[in-house]
């Protein structure tokens, strides 16, 4: 049987699904808690586009973007520190 | 010419494709410059963009099919970023945004959120599982024919809803560049998808994906960069359109028309990205990407890199609504319009533009379908034809290159997971490709009918095909690694009590059989289907026998990258 099963392997999963609720929660503040907040938002302005409108259309995307990088980066830095990587 | 493996070739493929492009919209701006007439430049226009695509899928046959594991994750998640922005994404997008305001936004967050499902919940996994499909992994994980064979059903209407979208946008580009009915147009786009499949279809070309993002991509970003430097003097659409807002503000006599810049139908917007989210993180033709990847390391990254792509699309959407309305407000305001002006006579002939009142047209005389404003608008601000044709050939890549991928996964979910699941007799591989190709045949006429009545615009179409891949598969796909106490009777229960709530609910709401519940809109009919299938999955597994040892065995195996998978002996004979 491969190295970092099944000794490590809970330990491991442990590790993944917090980092897994950790992204699903910034993941849900975005994508909702945003656009709930835009007219509020509304009341400033960015560039001349209402802030609320700015944030949904652009701010969120960008958001997604580092988040998802954010955790590539993360999950496969614990994969090699429990040495669960592949080969 | 194409021999050895994936990074030997890129160069090689890259440059025979763009320098194609570059050589066709040359010869083309040449001849319209010769003075050509327009109507001839978009024939051929199409015509290319059709003849190009065969001659790369049979150029496609002669090269190795084994580019799977030999894809490094940007690459990979380019060629996913073009093999996900189809029509929806290209004309529906910018077109909703256009008429509904911020609530057309509800599209751009659930096209985006939906890549964060992917990578943390199912891409690492699928990845490790290893085998080519959704229904493969169905089949093992459930022990069974019948959940990969309900799978594949799921997936069969999901991207038969997808395909009708295409052809509708391919419809709309014939109509308009061919100079033939809308109907007609339909099934000449089906045509050229066929064609291209029958040849070869794109399926061993990854490389070929590579390169038409970036041909795609230019093809988006042309009409609006060119009308943001018109109206602002810099080249950044995305972040100088606010100078388009107040342009339209000050325009605008009448308030009332323009779209609301803030959240007004709250139900809806939540309701509809959360079904696009949750639908994109079960989209078969998308996953099956991820299966292809080196590692799971690079499963990872390639979903990270494909969201980065797509970020240029959908930051800029936004963009080119507010630079087209711009353009049409003020030309109205000049009173320019009149119901013989070039192109509103040509949208209004293909049915997609309506004119109240005669004489000069006003703001609130012209009635613009969301789904003509992509298209429509480098004519309505007087741009060059060729860029017009240009956008015309992106959209019909998009379309055809999406509806290819997925005309084949039907067509290999029919043979492959339904065909063999029911037919007890030994595998007979030559049957396959027959009954494949038969499929996909009878499934585009149907879809290519079914676009004909215009059942709705393109949003709306995709917006079905999303909620019945959310509420079908979702669940089962995410509790089978996240889970381990679901049972196969769970999850068959599950997809189909989600299936056909959600099914059930467009179906109805759309013949009018019944109101909207909660005033939620059809296209967000994943609202109830989720929920209903993730507690029948629970409560089903529940009350069924647990998951025996191996299985469990499996499943820790698929969550932990290192080591090779354990497949259960009742899935060993499934795999294949």
């Amino acid at each position: 049987m491969a190295r970092g099963t099944p000794d490590t392997s809970p330990h491991y999963w442990r590790k993944t699904s917090q980092l897994m609720m950790t992204v699903l929660v910034l993941w849900f503040f975005i994508s909702f808690g945003i656009p709930l907040a835009s007219n509020f938002l509304n009341g400033f302005v960015l560039l001349g586009i209402p802030l609320g409108y700015f944030l949904t259309a652009f701010g969120t995307l960008v958001g997604f973007v580092i988040l998802i990088f954010w955790y590539a980066h993360r999950q496969n830095r614990v994969d090699e520190d429990l040495h669960v990587a592949e080969d | 010419m194409l021999r050895g493996d994936f990074t030997q070739n890129m160069g090689r493929v890259f440059a025979i494709y763009i320098g194609g492009c570059l050589l066709c919209a040359t010869i083309l701006i040449l001849l319209s410059l010769a003075g050509v007439p327009d109507r001839i430049i978009g024939i051929a226009f199409i015509l290319l963009t059709v003849v190009f695509y065969a001659s790369m899928g049979l150029l496609g046959r002669t090269a190795p099919v084994s580019d799977h594991y030999q894809v490094p994750a940007l690459y990979n998640g380019m060629a996913t970023a073009a093999d996900w922005m189809s029509a929806a994404s290209f004309i529906g997008l910018a077109g909703a945004i256009y008429a509904a305001g911020y609530d057309g936004l509800a599209f751009v967050l659930g096209w985006t959120g939906g890549y964060i499902l992917v990578a943390v919940l199912l891409a690492p996994y699928l990845r490790k599982f290893g085998q080519f499909t959704v229904p493969d992994f169905l089949g093992v994980r459930y022990g069974g024919r019948l959940a990969r064979m309900i799978g594949a059903a799921i997936l069969v209407s999901v991207s038969f809803t997808y395909v009708v979208a295409q052809l509708y946008g391919t419809g709309i580009i014939a109509a308009r560049f061919l100079g033939i009915d809308f109907s007609a147009g339909v099934f000449v786009g089906l045509a050229g998808i066929l064609l291209c499949s029958l040849l070869g279809g794109l399926r061993a070309l990854i490389w070929t994906q590579v390169a038409q993002y970036v041909v795609v991509i230019t093809a988006y970003l042309i009409p609006v960069v060119v009308l943001s430097i018109k109206t602002t003097g810099l080249p950044l659409p995305q972040l100088m359109y606010g100078r388009a807002l107040q342009g339209i503000a000050a325009l605008s006599t009448d308030a009332s028309l323009l779209p609301p810049s803030g959240l007004t139908d709250g139900v809806n917007f939540f309701g509809v990205a959360f079904c696009l989210m949750l639908g994109t993180a079960s989209l078969p033709h998308v996953l099956s990407r991820f299966f292809a990847t080196p590692s799971v390391r690079e499963a990872r990254l390639s979903v990270a890199w494909s969201l980065l792509f797509l970020f240029v699309l959908y930051s800029t959407a936004p963009a080119y609504a507010a630079f087209a309305k711009l353009e049409i407000i003020s030309q109205a305001a000049g009173h320019n319009l009149t119901t013989t002006t070039g192109w509103i006579a040509e949208w209004s002939r293909i049915g997609l533009l309506t004119t109240g009142g005669g004489g000069s047209l006003s703001m609130a005389d012209i009635h613009i379908d969301p789904d003509a404003i992509v298209l429509a608008t480098p004519e309505i601000a007087g741009l060059p034809f060729v860029v017009a044709a240009l956008v015309a050939a992106g959209v019909l890549a998009a379309a055809m290159s999406s509806a290819d991928g997925l005309l084949l996964s039907i067509g290999k979910a029919v043979a492959h997971d339904i065909g063999s699941s029911l037919c007890t007799a030994k595998d007979r591989p030559e049957r396959h490709g027959i009954v494949a190709r038969t499929s996909m045949i009878i499934a585009g006429m149907l879809a290519a009918w079914f676009a004909s009545t215009r059942p709705a615009g393109i949003v709306t179409v995709v917006g079905w095909a999303f909620s019945l891949a959310a509420s079908g598969l979702f669940p089962a796909l995410v509790l089978g690694i996240w889970w381990k106490r679901t049972t196969g009777p769970g999850a068959v229960a599950g997809m189909l009590a989600g299936w056909i709530i959600c099914l059930g609910y467009i179906l109805l709401v759309e013949t009018g059989l019944c109101g909207s519940l909660f005033g939620v809109r059809d296209i967000a009919a994943g609202v109830f289907g989720v929920p209903v299938a993730f507690a029948t999955t629970l409560i089903v597994s529940l009350c069924t026998r647990a998951p025996a040892p191996e299985m469990i065995d499996f499943i820790d195996s698929i969550r932990v990258p290192r080591g090779a998978v354990r497949p259960p002996k009742a899935g060993r004979t499934q795999i294949g």
